[in-house]
């Protein structure tokens, strides 16, 4: 979230596309209830079903999966139109006027620079137009044919109230009046926010649905400013936090990145990492990149990580590929190349898909590791559980440790929520019987590792045995230690960079900020937008005071935001070119003549003049992106892809199937569907009575929601004779499930062009083990294919075919 | 408002203070004693309370778990019940329904207990010390680290990756647990390295 669960208060409309927050967060949900209760706020739900969202809101528009990006397009384009367009944002705040290459340009739904052959992009073309001074050429009038401003207009054109109809299934007056709910948004004093979950990342173009509201709101002005925002709802509790620690393929902690093989020294991995302003005066804060990349060097492998070495630079892996992701180490793993697969407290026969292909994949395994607080799927795939997992137990030769390990209640520590608070929580219990912290077996693990190439030499065991490990119980870190490694330490007396005199950190001291990283190895510091978190005034993740000043829904002093504990990112933006707040009602910062004040921690520096610097101080350009140059595989602007798996041909270009460049591995592509065989478009989705597949081992939400189901239209019902709590058998290329049929009014066809398409819901909550009844999950049935940019799989469009089944269903 | 007064001590005030004051109020006198040893203790009263966030959504509502025994103090605490917290300010309070069962989740009959090892084609796990089921873990991973792990790419390169060896960490686990497996998993040289935000 750019924004916070209790800023949502102070919205005028909320916009609730791609996700379905009353369900999936409802506690969160209740500052949707604030706003529109106290604040006359409107709530409008764009969804494929009528959710108990949409049963809340002012506005409900059906929308067929996976076509979200022609109607955020439509929107945009009659944004433009109709003059609905915060003008001044638009022009001082966002890449409106930069001037892009000649070359660029679309064509039958692709981009310039397509090659088939690769699945890709060239991507040159997609950028600006760089002066001899080095900065981007711009526009400031927006006149210019070759503006980002001008090839937006041009590339949205397409997308009429009338594509919608034809493409979305939603009708031209629903459409209407969203648009025009969302238009009075342009106001400087009205705001919207956008509130989405997976119900828009999981598509293999759900980045570029997200792309699609962001720029919507950066043209409506709704970005950086109180009650407004792009708000990710994560699914998890620490999701947040795992991604920001980087714990994926290709990261590094604080959205750093793992190099790649085409980076063979330090010095080439950093020359692409300079981050050169785009415009004169601009912050471009990227270029402290060597000071957090150093800091972290440093925290892994402090004195053996030196200037001479490269700060240890081959300690790092090398990536051949984008990443190996989870969809492609099961790729891997059903070729036979993987051994050994960790999974801690995480369960992918259920959450990744094609779950045929994930047992056979992991059926190759020599040894599975799973720690977890509950008997999960995975950590029982061998097991025969009927129809529920019919699989040849004595002939999967995997040999399955499955480790105890504590849960929430039983450990101290933080987790970060959506709204980027670093919440600290303590222990009250102690884990049921041999049940370990996790930090306990990961030391384990590690040290028995390390023993083994002590006593033996081996491959490499350098970043093994030079692994920083300080703590005063080697077997057990506790988490104190561990929060302030995240936080960050001086090596050296840290100075003040302006008067080397004077020491502004001493030696082993806790750094105040990140202001404090060096890039000269008197630093360490393990993820550097969590600093300040645990620095010399204590534990901030710890604290408890809930006053609110003026009651702005900031709560600034409760727990610790990152970065810097700033509660509303890129807040700059909340005030005019002047520093004049756009709403004085809502006012976030303004600038009084010397220095910026308000209610929040400035996104830029406190003394930089409001005309001079611009208010997106992560981008060399210092404004946002409308246009994103080459930095997503799928295009600089989103266009209309279609699933892998849909009813209905690109309308752009039929011959294009999903999203032109997402990865695709040849036996999945095989597996993939078409209409004629599989008529009905599937989509996932939770209950609110349970939370992913750890609820079913509940008893109290095993007797809520105690059986699975799929939704169905009462239209669909009468078509294919399924009664009301039959049993029915749905079936993909990939698998069958079986289930009893919910038949609803909450679904109902929807005609695309000449096609009338219906809709199938999967709710994803049961599987073989726990308190409930046995079930399937949506995975049985989803295709191998993920994001083209982050490889999120397409869990939420695809097809399947139903029919009444004979004989019992679920037992 | 910097909350550390304790909900406990609170209770016990105002329970014994309503019964000393309204009892001795209406002029019982000597039956005010009799009366208040046979008022049964609020049964949260003898709990500790411990502060807490819901490990479910990101909306992270903030929690009370109050358990029987005093995990700090040295002792064996379990998990008796668990209620919104009502200083914070997300949740004020509220829990959804699932939260509203979080107990039952610390509880599960399905948590596990012990290690446990399915051998190669077995129908059954078996029992096994932490002992060995670790130093079977650090084997295995040394073995294949070092019959694996690639140190050059066919240019000569120095890539020193190893992708025969996967690690999936989880969505609920702390920062700090977080961190520490960040280090270990990546000083070994694990490239096939994901959490729950990929899905």
């Amino acid at each position: 979230m750019t924004n916070s669960w209790t800023d949502i208060k102070n919205t005028d409309l909320v916009v609730v596309m791609g996700g379905n927050a009353a369900e999936a967060h409802p506690c969160g949900f209740k500052w949707v209830t604030e706003a529109k209760a106290h604040r006359g706020a409107k709530l409008i739900v764009v969804d494929p079903r009528f959710t108990r969202t949409a049963s809340v809101s002012d506005y409900y528009a059906p929308i067929r999966p996976g076509s979200d990006i022609v109607f955020l397009m439509a929107l945009i384009n009659w944004m433009i139109q109709n003059d609905k367009v915060q003008w001044e944002y638009v022009k001082a705040f966002t890449n409106a006027p930069f001037i892009v290459k000649e070359g660029f340009g679309w064509n039958d739904g692709l981009f310039t620079g397509y090659d088939p052959e690769k699945r890709d992009y060239d991507r040159s073309s997609w950028d600006y137009v760089l002066g001899e001074d080095g900065y981007a050429e711009v526009d400031p009038t927006l006149e210019h044919p070759r503006c980002v401003w001008n090839l937006l207009k041009e590339h949205v054109s397409r997308y009429t109230p009338e594509l919608v109809e034809q493409v979305c299934g939603t009708p031209k007056d629903r459409f209407l009046k969203v648009a025009e709910m969302i238009g009075e948004c342009s106001a400087p004093d009205k705001t919207m926010t956008s509130m989405y979950a997976l119900g828009w990342t999981q598509h293999s173009k759900g980045s570029q649905n997200i792309r699609g509201m962001a720029m919507l709101q950066l043209i409506l002005g709704n970005i950086g400013v109180r009650g407004g925002g792009m708000n990710a709802l994560r699914g998890h509790s620490n999701i947040q936090g795992l991604t920001d620690i980087g714990l994926m393929s290709n990261l590094i902690p604080g959205y750093l990145n793992i190099p790649t093989e085409k980076e063979p020294d330090w010095q080439t991995y950093m020359s692409s990492r300079s981050f050169k302003p785009l415009r004169p005066g601009q912050t471009s804060y990227w270029q402290n990149y060597p000071k957090f990349m150093v800091s972290f060097m440093k925290a892994m492998w402090g004195d053996a990580a030196t200037a001479e070495n490269d700060w240890a630079y081959h300690y790092l892996p090398k990536l051949d590929v984008p990443t190996y992701d989870i969809l492609r180490m099961f790729e891997l793993m059903d070729a036979g190349k993987v051994n050994i697969y960790f999974c801690q407290g995480f369960n992918p026969l259920l959450a990744f898909p094609n779950r045929g292909k994930l047992t056979s994949a992991l059926s190759k395994l020599k040894l599975l590791v799973v720690m977890d607080p509950l008997a999960t799927e995975t950590a029982h795939f061998w097991e025969n559980h009927g129809e529920h997992n019919d699989v040849d137990t004595a002939s999967i030769q995997t040999e399955v440790l499955e480790l105890p390990s504590s849960c929430f209640a039983e450990d101290d520590g933080a987790l970060v929520n959506s709204g980027r608070w670093l919440q600290w929580h303590w222990a009250a219990a102690t884990p049921p019987g041999q049940a370990k912290h996790d930090t306990w077996i990961m030391a384990q693990i590690f040290l028995r590792v390390k023993k083994l190439y002590e006593d033996e030499g081996g491959v490499f065991p350098d970043p093994i045995l030079n692994l920083t490990w300080d703590y005063a119980d080697p077997d057990e870190p506790s988490p104190e230690e561990l929060a302030k490694e995240l936080n960050g330490r001086a090596l050296e007396d840290v100075r003040d960079t302006a008067d080397p005199a004077k020491v502004l950190t001493a030696r082993g001291k806790q750094l105040l900020n990140f202001s404090q990283y060096r890039d000269d190895g008197t630093t360490m510091g393990a993820c550097w937008i969590y600093a300040g978190c645990w620095n010399e005034e204590g534990n901030n993740m710890a604290r408890r005071d809930n006053n609110d000043p003026d009651e702005t829904g900031a709560y600034p002093n409760w727990a610790f935001a990152w970065p810097l504990n700033r509660r509303i990112l890129y807040n700059r933006a909340s005030a005019d070119v002047q520093g004049r707040p756009w709403d004085p009602s809502r006012k976030l910062l303004e600038w009084d003549g010397q220095k910026w004040t308000g209610y929040d921690v400035p996104d830029i520096a406190p003394a930089s003049r409001p005309e001079e610097v611009g208010p997106f101080i992560m981008n060399p350009e210092g404004v946002s992106r409308l246009f994103t140059r080459g930095m997503m595989r799928d295009g600089p602007f989103p266009t209309h892809m279609e699933p892998f798996e849909s009813p209905i041909a690109n309308v752009f270009n039929p011959e294009m199937r999903g999203n032109p460049v997402a990865r695709v591995f040849a036996s999945d592509a095989e597996q993939f569907a078409t209409s004629d065989e599989f008529p009905f478009v599937a989509t996932s989705y939770r209950l609110t009575e349970h939370f992913h597949y750890w609820t079913k081992h509940n008893r109290i939400n095993a007797a809520l929601q105690p059986e699975f189901f799929v939704e169905i239209s009462r239209e669909l019902a009468a078509e294919k004779g399924i009664q009301p709590g039959a049993s029915v058998r749905v079936w993909s290329k990939r698998g069958e499930v079986r289930a009893k049929a919910l038949v609803t009014g909450r679904l109902k066809p929807m005609q695309c062009g000449d096609k009338l398409v219906h809709v199938i819901g999967i709710p994803l909550h049961w599987g073989f083990m726990g308190a409930a009844r046995k079930g399937w999950g949506p995975n049985s049935l989803t295709p191998f294919v993920g994001d083209a940019n982050v490889e999120t799989p397409e869990f939420k469009a695809f097809l399947v075919n139903i029919e009444p089944a004979t004989g019992e269903a679920v037992s | 408002m910097n909350i550390d007064l304790s909900r406990r001590g609170f209770l016990k005030l105002a329970g014994a203070g309503v019964a000393a004051t309204s009892l001795g109020a209406m002029g019982f006198g000597g039956a005010e004693a009799a009366e208040q040893a046979r008022v049964r203790a609020f049964k949260l009263a003898s709990m500790t309370e411990t502060r807490n966030t819901c490990p479910y959504c990101s909306v992270a509502c903030g929690i009370i778990i109050y358990s029987n025994g005093d995990l700090k103090a040295g002792e064996e605490a379990r998990v008796v019940h668990i209620e919104g917290d009502a200083d914070h300010p997300t949740n004020r309070g509220t829990l959804c329904p699932k939260g509203a069962a979080l107990k039952d989740f610390v509880n599960a009959e399905t948590r596990l207990t012990t290690p446990r090892i399915r051998r190669p084609g077995s129908a059954t796990f078996e029992e096994i010390s932490w002992e060995e089921a670790l130093d079977k873990i650090a084997r295995a991973l040394k073995d294949d680290r070092d019959a694996n792990m690639v140190l050059t790419n066919d240019d000569g390169v120095t890539v020193n990756r190893w992708t025969s060896t996967g690690f999936l960490a989880a969505s609920a686990t702390t920062n700090e647990t977080a961190w520490l497996t960040y280090k270990t998993v990546r000083a070994m040289g694990i490239v096939g390295f994901d959490n729950q935000a990929r899905v």
